[in-house]
C-alpha cells in the first residue's frame, strides 16, 4: 500500500543546455506526434496559442472587408450600393466579429503562447481544457458564419436589442443562431479564463512571486477573472432571448409583462466588463513591451499592476453609462457617471507610467517602439472621449451618434490592436524564430497611423454634427459629406496598412532573420528560450530572484540572483512544479496530460448539440448529450504515465 | 514670448466656425433651456479632453525624441539596460492634476443633469409622441381631454414656452431626439418616458431616431416647428377641425379610391377613415416632409410613394397600391385638399 510519504519525491537539481541529452529526452517526452493525428490532438500551448492568433486573424479580415463595405456605401449621401437590410447584416456580422471572434480571442492567443513561458513552466494549467477551448471558439465562429447559409445573418446590432430581435419583428433564423452561438461561446471564454487563473495562482516557477509577475499576466489575469463573473450575465440572455424566441417564455415581451431593459441590463452588465477584459492584456502587452525598447523597467510597476486590477473592479460598475437614455431616475445616473468618470484615474497611472518610462529611458527606434508609442496618444484620445460620454447631460447627446462609433474605434483598435500588432513584432522571432522585416515595418506602421486617424477622427465632428449611428444612408445638406468622404479613403489606408503588415509577415515566415534567443535584449524569461521555444519550454525549471531575469547583472537587483540554466529535471513523463499562490513556494510535482483528441471530439459533439438546438432536432441533442458523456469519461480515463511516482527514479 | 494667450485667441473664432458648421443636427449650439446647459458642458469637456490630447501628444514626442547624452550602444546597437531611475513622480503629478479636473468635471456633470432634468416651470403644453417603425405618430390633447388630435412627424410648440413630452413605443425601441432642443430619451415599449423641450427662437427644428430600430432607422427624421404663440394657436385651431370634403372635380373620385384603399391603415377625420396603422393625413398637406422625413411633400413625390412606396423606403410598412393611373392621380388630387 503507497502512502503519501512514499510518494513524496524530490527532485534532483541539475544543471543542463537546450543542447544537453536531457533536452533530447524531454522533447520525446514533450513533443506532438507528426501528422494529423497528432495535429488535432495536440495540447501544447504554443501550438493553440499560434492558432488563436492565426483564427483571430482571420476573422479580423472578415470582419475588416464588411467595414470596407460600408464604408463605400457611406462615402457619400444617398447611395444605393447596399440594401438597408444588407447594410444592417454587415454591421451586426461586423460588430459581432471584432468585438467576440477576434478581439478576445486575439488576446488569448498571446496570453496561451507566453504565459508558460513568462511564468518558467511546461505548460497551462489544464492542457487539455485549453485545446477545448480554442476548438470551441473556432466552432463557435463557423457555427455563428453559419447564419450565411440561411437567408438571414443576424441583423440587430451586436448589443442586440430586445424587443426588435423577438421573433415578431425579426422571425429569421441568423438570431437564434447568433443567441445559441454566444452561449457556445460563452463556455469557450469560461475554461479558457479558469485556465489562466488556476495556472497563476498555481504554476509559477519557484520565486515567482506575484510581485514579479509580467503586467502581461496582470492583465490577462484581470480579465479572465473579470470573465467568470460577465460571461455568465450574457449567457443567461442569449438564453433567455432563446427560449423567447422558441417557447414563448416572454422574458423580455413587454405585452405580456417582460421587460426590454432586462436584455440591456444583463447585456451591458456582461459588456462593459468585456470591454476591459480585450484592453487590459493589450495594455500589458505595452506595460511589458515598452521597457525594453526604452532599456530600463517599467516605472510604477506596483502602481500599474494594481491599476490594472482596479480597473476591472470599478469596470463592474459602470455598465448604466451605455443606457443613459433609457430613463432611468437621475439619481441613479449620477452615480454611474461619477463612477465612468473615476474609472478614467486607473488609466491616468498607466498613461503617465508609459510616458515617464519613455522619457526616462533611452528608446531603440524599432517598429514595435513606434506602434507603443502611438498606441500612448491613441489611448489617450480613446479616454478622452469615453471621459465626454460618461458626462451624462453630454452624453445624452452624443450617445448613439458617429461620436460614439470614433470612440470605440479609438479604443478597440487603438487599445487592441496597435498592441497586438506591436506585439507581434515583437514575438514574432519567439513564435517562428525569424526577425520580421524592420523597413516594411515602419512603413506598416506610417499607413495604418494615418489611415486609422483619419478614418476614425473625422467620426468625432460627424458625431457632434449630429450623424446618428446604424443609418445605411443619409441625407446630403446635413454638414456630413466631406467627413464622410475623410472617413471611406481614411479606411481603405488603414486596410492597405493591414495589408502591409499580413504581407511583411508572409515575407518574413520564410525569409526573415535568424532572430536567436533574445533579439530584443528583452527581460522576461520567454527571451531565456530558444527561438521558437522546444516543446518543453526549459530544461530545467527556472528559480527566479527578481522582476527582471535576464537584466538583473545589469539592474543589480536581487539577492542571490535567478538562477536560469540550474534548476529542477522534471523529467518522469509530462512533468513541471506546481507553487503556492503568492510566493512562488514549491509544493507538489504535476503530472501533465498528454495529448488527446478528446477536447476535439468533445468539441463536435457539443456543437452537434447546439446545431441540435437551433433545428429543434431533439433526437440530435439527446445523442449529442450522450455522446459527449462518453467523450469526457474518455478524457478522465486514468492512465498509468499520470500516476505519480515514488523516489528519486527518473529517466 | 508667450505664445499660448495668442493661441487661444486663435481657437475663438475656430469654436464659433464650428458652432455654425454643424448643421442641421448639430448640438454645439443650441435653442434651449433642455439643451443649453448640456451644450456648455458639452463645449467644457471638448476643450479639457483637447488640452489633454494635445499635452499628451506633445509629452509622448518630446519623451521620445528629446536629446540624451550619448553612451556606448553594444554589438546590436541597444544602449545599456538602466536601472529603475525614479519616474514615478510623473504618475503621482499626472494622476493628481487628473484627479483635480475630474472631481471638477463630475460635480460640472451633476449640476447640469439637475438643471436639464426637469423644466423649471409648469409646462404649457403636454404631449404624447409615439414611435412606430419608422415614423412619429404625434398626440395633442384639445381643450377637453376627450378632444385628441392626431398628427406625424412633425410637432409645432409655442416659443419660449417649456413642453412635456410622453413617449410611448408601437412597437420597438426607439429614441426621441431633437438635439438643437435637447438630448435623446428612448422610447420603450412597455414603458412611459417623458422627455421636456424648449425652443427660444422661432425656427424648424430637426429630430431623427436615435435608438437603431430596424430596415429603416435611417429614415425616421421628425421636425419641430416652434412658432411664436399667437401662430401656434392658429395652426393648433386648424389642425383640430376635421378634413372638409371636396365639393368637385377629381378629388371627389380620389376620396373614393382612399376610403377603399387607403383608409384600412390611414385615418382622415371627418371623411370617416379611420384606420391606425399608419399616419393621420387628416391636414396631410400642412406638412412639410412625407415619410418621417424622407421625402418632401409635393405632388411628385406623393405620386410616387403611393405608387411604390418600397421602391423610396425598402421595407416601410406601406405595400404596393395596385391603382390605375386615374386612380392615382385622383387619389394625390384628393390628399392635396387635406390643408
Amino acid at each position: 500500500m503507497l502512502t503519501t510519504t512514499d510518494l513524496k519525491r524530490t527532485p534532483q537539481i541539475i544543471e543542463a543546455t537546450y543542447e544537453s541529452p536531457t533536452a533530447e529526452r524531454l522533447e520525446k517526452i514533450w513533443k506532438s506526434e507528426p501528422g494529423l493525428r497528432g495535429w488535432l490532438s495536440t495540447v501544447d500551448h504554443k501550438a493553440i496559442g499560434k492558432r488563436y492568433l492565426i483564427t483571430a486573424f482571420a476573422f479580423l479580415v472578415i470582419g475588416g472587408l464588411e467595414a470596407l463595405i460600408m464604408r463605400l456605401q457611406l462615402a457619400r449621401p444617398e447611395q444605393h450600393l447596399l440594401t438597408p437590410d444588407q447594410y444592417n447584416h454587415l454591421f451586426t456580422m461586423h460588430g459581432l466579429t471584432m468585438i467576440f471572434l477576434y478581439a478576445l480571442p486575439i488576446l488569448s492567443g498571446f496570453s496561451n503562447f507566453l504565459w508558460p513561458l513568462l511564468l518558467g513552466s511546461r505548460d497551462m494549467a489544464f492542457p487539455r481544457l485549453n485545446a477545448f477551448s480554442y476548438w470551441v471558439y473556432l466552432f463557435s465562429g463557423i457555427f455563428l458564419y453559419l447564419a450565411l447559409l440561411h437567408d438571414r445573418t443576424p441583423d440587430a446590432g451586436w448589443f442586440n436589442y430586445v424587443p426588435y430581435t423577438l421573433r415578431s419583428y425579426d422571425p429569421g433564423q441568423g438570431m437564434d443562431i447568433y443567441a445559441l452561438g454566444m452561449v457556445l461561446l460563452g463556455i469557450s471564454t469560461t475554461v479558457g479564463s479558469s485556465n489562466f487563473v488556476v495556472k497563476l495562482l498555481r504554476m509559477k516557477a519557484p520565486g515567482l512571486s506575484i510581485n514579479r509577475v509580467p503586467i502581461i499576466i496582470w492583465g490577462t489575469l484581470t480579465a479572465s477573472v473579470g470573465n467568470l463573473f460577465a460571461v455568465p450575465a450574457v449567457s443567461l440572455a442569449f438564453f433567455l432571448l432563446w427560449t423567447d424566441r422558441n417557447f414563448q417564455t416572454h422574458f423580455f415581451d413587454p405585452a405580456h409583462g417582460g421587460h426590454p431593459l432586462l436584455w440591456q441590463h444583463l447585456f451591458w452588465m456582461f459588456g462593459h466588463p468585456w470591454v476591459y477584459a480585450i484592453v487590459l492584456p493589450a495594455m500589458g502587452i505595452v506595460s511589458d513591451g515598452l521597457p525594453i525598447f526604452c532599456r530600463r523597467p517599467l516605472v510604477g510597476y506596483t502602481m500599474v499592476a494594481l491599476s490594472t486590477v482596479l480597473t476591472m473592479f470599478i469596470g463592474f460598475g459602470v455598465w448604466v453609462h451605455h443606457m443613459f437614455a433609457t430613463g432611468l431616475p437621475p439619481q441613479s445616473l449620477s452615480f454611474f457617471s461619477a463612477a465612468s468618470m473615476v474609472i478614467v484615474l486607473p488609466s491616468a497611472v498607466a498613461v503617465f507610467a508609459w510616458i515617464a518610462t519613455i522619457f526616462t529611458g533611452r528608446p531603440v527606434y524599432k517598429t514595435p517602439f513606434y506602434f507603443f508609442a502611438g498606441f500612448v496618444f491613441l489611448f489617450t484620445l480613446g479616454g478622452v472621449s469615453g471621459f465626454m460620454t460618461a458626462a451624462v447631460p453630454v452624453d445624452w447627446q452624443l450617445t448613439d451618434t458617429y461620436f460614439v462609433v470614433a470612440h470605440l474605434h479609438y479604443v478597440l483598435l487603438g487599445i487592441n490592436f496597435f498592441p497586438v500588432i506591436a506585439g507581434i513584432y515583437m514575438w514574432f522571432p519567439k513564435f517562428t524564430g525569424r526577425m520580421m522585416s524592420e523597413r516594411l515595418g515602419k512603413w506598416n506602421f506610417w499607413t495604418m497611423f494615418i489611415g486609422f486617424n483619419l478614418a476614425f477622427f473625422p467620426m468625432h465632428w460627424l458625431g457632434l454634427a449630429g450623424m446618428p449611428r446604424r443609418i445605411y444612408t443619409y441625407p446630403p445638406g446635413m454638414g456630413w459629406d466631406w467627413s464622410n468622404m475623410a472617413a471611406s479613403i481614411g479606411s481603405f489606408l488603414f486596410a492597405f496598412g493591414i495589408l502591409l503588415f499580413l504581407i511583411n509577415v508572409a515575407l518574413s515566415l520564410r525569409r526573415g532573420e535568424i532572430a536567436g534567443p533574445n533579439p530584443w535584449d528583452g527581460s522576461s524569461l520567454e527571451w531565456s528560450t530558444p527561438s521558437p521555444p522546444p516543446s518543453f519550454n526549459f530544461v530545467v525549471i527556472p528559480t527566479i530572484a527578481t522582476r527582471h531575469p535576464l537584466w538583473e547583472d545589469r539592474l543589480q537587483e536581487g539577492e542571490g540572483g535567478s538562477r536560469l540554466g540550474q534548476g529542477m529535471l522534471l523529467d518522469n513523463g509530462r512533468e513541471t512544479i506546481s507553487t503556492n499562490a503568492l510566493n512562488g513556494e514549491p509544493e507538489a510535482i504535476l503530472k501533465m496530460p498528454g495529448d488527446s483528441i478528446t477536447p476535439l471530439l468533445a468539441t463536435v459533439t457539443l456543437t452537434a448539440m447546439f446545431v441540435g438546438m437551433l433545428y429543434h432536432w431533439w433526437w440530435l441533442v439527446l445523442a449529442s448529450v450522450l455522446a459527449s458523456v462518453a467523450v469526457c469519461v474518455a478524457w478522465l480515463w486514468p492512465t498509468a504515465a499520470l500516476g505519480q511516482t515514488a523516489g528519486e527514479h527518473h529517466g | 514670448m508667450n505664445r499660448l494667450p495668442y493661441a487661444a485667441l486663435l481657437c475663438l473664432p475656430a469654436t464659433a466656425a464650428m458652432a455654425q458648421a454643424d448643421g442641421p443636427m448639430g448640438y454645439l449650439k443650441t435653442f434651449g433651456p433642455a439643451a443649453d446647459p448640456a451644450a456648455r458642458l458639452n463645449w467644457g469637456l471638448l476643450i479639457i479632453s483637447s488640452l489633454v490630447v494635445i499635452i499628451i501628444g506633445v509629452l509622448v514626442l518630446y519623451a521620445a525624441l528629446r536629446k540624451r547624452a550619448p553612451v556606448r550602444l553594444d554589438s546590436r546597437g541597444y544602449p545599456p539596460v538602466q536601472p529603475d531611475s525614479g519616474g514615478t513622480s510623473w504618475i503621482y503629478i499626472g494622476t493628481g492634476i487628473s484627479t483635480v479636473v475630474l472631481l471638477g468635471c463630475t460635480i460640472w456633470t451633476i449640476m447640469t443633469l439637475s438643471a436639464v432634468a426637469a423644466p423649471h416651470r409648469q409646462p404649457a403644453l403636454m404631449l404624447e409622441i409615439i414611435g412606430h417603425q419608422w415614423w412619429w405618430e404625434v398626440r395633442y390633447h384639445g381643450a377637453g381631454k376627450a378632444q385628441v388630435m392626431t398628427s406625424a412627424n412633425e410637432l409645432h410648440i409655442p416659443v419660449g414656452e417649456p413642453v412635456h413630452i410622453e413617449l410611448a413605443s408601437d412597437d420597438v425601441i426607439h429614441s426621441f431626439w431633437v438635439p438643437k432642443l435637447g438630448g435623446k430619451t428612448d422610447v420603450i415599449p412597455g414603458q412611459t418616458n417623458f422627455a421636456w423641450l424648449q425652443a427660444d427662437k422661432p425656427g424648424v427644428y430637426r429630430g431623427q431616431c436615435g435608438e437603431f430600430c430596424g430596415a429603416q432607422h435611417a429614415h425616421m427624421a421628425l421636425f419641430v416647428v416652434a412658432q411664436e404663440r399667437p401662430a401656434f394657436d392658429a395652426w393648433f385651431r386648424a389642425q383640430l377641425a376635421d378634413a372638409a370634403a371636396p365639393q368637385s372635380g377629381p378629388a371627389v373620385r380620389g376620396r373614393e379610391v382612399f376610403a377603399a384603399h387607403c383608409s384600412v391603415c390611414h385615418t382622415v377625420r371627418g371623411a370617416g377613415a379611420a384606420g391606425r396603422l399608419g399616419p393621420d393625413l387628416t391636414h396631410l398637406m400642412s406638412r412639410g416632409t412625407i415619410a418621417s422625413g424622407a421625402l418632401p411633400n409635393n405632388t411628385g413625390t406623393l405620386h410616387g410613394w403611393i405608387a411604390d412606396a418600397q421602391a423610396l423606403k425598402p421595407g416601410v410598412r406601406m405595400p404596393r397600391q395596385d391603382l390605375s393611373p386615374e386612380e392615382l392621380h385622383a387619389v394625390v388630387d384628393y390628399l392635396q385638399t387635406l390643408q
